[in-house]
């Protein structure tokens, strides 16, 4: 972080899933609700948390693939959302500046496209290489990038393995050189001793274009590795936003205190030593969620107060935010 | 109960699948045995063969894959000589398996409560249904499922992630196995929920006395929970030993590999991640000699060329198979 230049910045951002509920009856699922955060130019920013906390939902809806419900996002200091003032700028020209790496490496190919072909469609689309030759050249240097053999751009996904598949991947979204990239679970699906290959790769990347991530995980310690800051999210709040060792060292949110401790540690001696916290009960659901601060069900600390209020994300430290009533108190 | 006579021994056990492409190796000639009440740990990259040797151990196998050597012996009895009729008598009440995605292996159109009494009627003909439906109740209790008699009556799909695969366990329980058999009963599940599901098992596994096969490809995990581990690449098991021989002092190439690869939550700085090199082996076409060698570090040309013994490490049956402990021993003698 030498440049301290904002790129993306997220404010009250929402969105809400509208659900059928018997007859004329409308319920929404509040995947996200109230986010803000902003992303510096060039750094890596994680997002954790368990499944249906809407981390996903919230990648999405900052490059506005969901179109949010309501807040207001500003790219590069231009705002491209806005529902106050009601901005809503036509998104193809940003699309170059900002892409997505998706989950599952071998659904997110197309199975009928070459290799060359579904990196090809994203020069087209942009109508980027002049002609076949700049488009071929291009092809090769974008395979040689990502460490794979640059022959393979005749071949077809399902002729790769889970790795490569996932450079496959990062490929496409490399191909229109773009500033700002939300990783979407990128290395999830892929073995442990893939995994590795593939951060390292990543990190590479990152520091020869200075790009920017919105790294999206819901394993903490691949997070921690590859972050400079962490958001821990909650059933669609943002609980806790700090800088990546802060967090796993002076956690303050309860959430994200159970959620360090319930990360198994590759050291028997200090696995079995530790004292863990365990939550009670599962996640309530984003369709009906608690009143008050959506953790209280499952909270070991809860207060009336926690129940009828909702804490808002304040500042507890230089750069740590957390949104708990029963800090500092 | 004799404490150091052996539950189970799997001896040079040897899986192939006749696919039209080839025979696969899946699993080649492991062996490897658990005692009474011990907790062991099978790590493994997907595709290392580590769930088909569970259930070839079950009898679960299914056509093309075949068992074409070796020996399953519980307490004493090869596995493997059993018909059919025989294997069920056991599977569910000597033996018992969870599996990773609950959803899947619960039956949809059946509640909970009959499925979990179908494993108690199956065994014991005699058992009323009210007895079983108590039993099953019990059971619930015990996996911490609230509201048991309430929840029995409910369909799979109105269970959460983590309470279904706590119904799994209690089905896997009810008939008091002595073997339980967990093919990455974690993997699918969030953190927290996994947290609380391993500490239920380490619960569940002292109170009754049994020992437990735990299949898993999370080295966090195995940390956590297990005895012993056995390592596993290509359908074999390069590396086993105590738990703490394994991670304190891994031998084997791979496993040095597989646990530096792992970022970790209590390091400090922003170090680098020291990844393995190169892809899983293809299991239609594996290296002539060691299966790891292509992607190792330290590959020699007898690696290329040779299987590598097992060699030994310590006397806590610590053992790894590879041809670098043969050349540090020779070094060895001749330093001497």
């Amino acid at each position: 972080m030498i440049d301290k230049k904002k790129l993306v910045e997220v404010e009250n951002l929402r969105k809400y899933f509208p659900v059928k509920s018997g007859f004329r009856k409308k319920n929404y699922v509040q995947a996200v609700e109230d986010a803000s955060f902003y992303i510096y130019k060039g750094e890596t920013l994680g997002l954790v948390g368990e499944s249906g906390c809407g981390k996903t939902t919230l990648g999405r809806s900052v490059i506005r693939l969901h179109e949010p419900t309501s807040g207001r996002i500003v790219y590069d200091g231009t705002p491209i959302y806005d529902s106050k003032e009601g901005i809503s700028v036509p998104m193809f020209e940003y699309r170059r500046k900002m892409q997505l790496i998706f989950q599952d490496p071998s659904a997110s190919l197309d199975p009928r496209m070459t290799v060359g072909e579904i990196i090809g469609e994203a020069l087209d689309i942009h109508k980027i290489a002049a002609n076949k030759g700049e488009r071929q050249e291009r092809i090769r240097y974008l395979l040689d990038e990502v460490g794979l053999n640059t022959e393979h751009a005749n071949r077809f996904p399902h002729e790769f393995s889970g790795g490569q598949q996932q450079r496959i991947g990062i490929a496409r979204a490399m191909a229109v050189e773009p500033e700002f990239i939300v990783c979407d679970e990128p290395i999830s699906a892929l073995d442990v001793s893939i995994q590795s290959q593939v951060v390292n790769m990543m990190e590479d990347l990152q520091q020869e274009k200075g790009l920017t991530y919105l790294f999206i995980a819901h394993d903490l310690s691949v997070v921690r590795h590859i972050s400079d800051r962490i958001g821990v999210m909650y059933l669609g709040f943002i609980v806790e936003l700090a800088e990546s060792y802060e967090l796993c060292q002076k956690p303050v949110h309860p959430y994200t205190k159970s959620l360090i401790s319930a990360v198994p540690l590759p050291d028997p001696e200090l696995s079995r030593s530790r004292s863990r916290i365990i939550l009670e009960g599962d996640i309530p659901s984003p369709m009906n969620p608690p009143s008050g601060c959506r953790f209280h069900t499952r909270c070991p600390y809860a207060k009336e107060r926690c129940k009828e209020e909702v804490p808002a994300l304040r500042e507890c430290g230089p750069g740590h935010y957390v949104a708990c009533h029963l800090y500092n108190q | 109960m004799d404490e150091h006579k052996k539950l189970i021994e799997v001896n040079n056990l040897q899986v192939s699948f006749f696919t039209p492409a080839g025979e696969v190796k899946a699993v080649d000639g492991i062996s490897y045995s658990l005692g009474y009440n011990e907790v062991m740990g099978i790590v493994g990259e997907s595709g290392s063969g580590k769930s088909v040797e569970a259930y070839s151990i079950m009898g679960l196998l299914q056509s093309p894959g075949k068992v074409i050597g070796g020996s399953i012996l519980l307490e004493g009895k090869n596995l493997l000589d059993y018909s059919k009729k025989q294997m069920r008598d056991i599977c569910g009440k000597e033996i018992s398996m969870i599996f990773q995605n609950p959803m899947t292996c619960m039956n949809p159109v059946y509640t909970v409560g009959d499925q979990l009494m179908e494993a108690v009627t199956c065994h014991d003909k005699s058992i009323s249904k009210k007895e079983a439906r108590n039993r099953a109740i019990e059971m619930l209790n015990m996996v911490g499922i609230n509201n048991a008699e309430k929840r029995i009556d409910q369909y799979p799909h109105e269970f959460s992630g983590g309470m279904r695969q706590r119904a799994m366990i209690a089905m896997g329980l009810i008939c008091h196995p002595k073997l339980l058999i967990a093919d990455e009963p974690t993997t699918a599940l969030d953190v927290t929920t996994q947290a609380q599901i391993l500490e239920l098992m380490k619960e569940l596994q002292a109170k009754n006395n049994m020992s437990i096969i735990f299949i898993t490809h999370n080295l966090g995990v195995v940390a956590e929970i297990c005895d012993r581990v056995s390592v596993m690449y290509a359908g074999h098991i390069v590396e086993q030993g105590e738990v703490n021989d394994i991670f304190y002092h891994p031998q084997h190439p791979y496993t040095r590999g597989l646990l530096a690869s792992m970022p970790r939550l209590d390091s400090e700085g922003k170090e680098r991640l020291i990844p393995i090199e190169g892809t899983p082996v293809d299991m239609l076409d594996t290296p002539k000699g060691c299966r790891f060698a292509p992607r190792c570090a330290e590959c020699m040309k007898v690696c290329v060329e040779q299987e590598p013994p097992a060699v030994c490490i310590n006397a806590n049956g610590h053992i790894s198979s590879c041809w670098q402990h043969i050349r540090q021993m020779k070094e060895e003698v001749g330093n001497r």
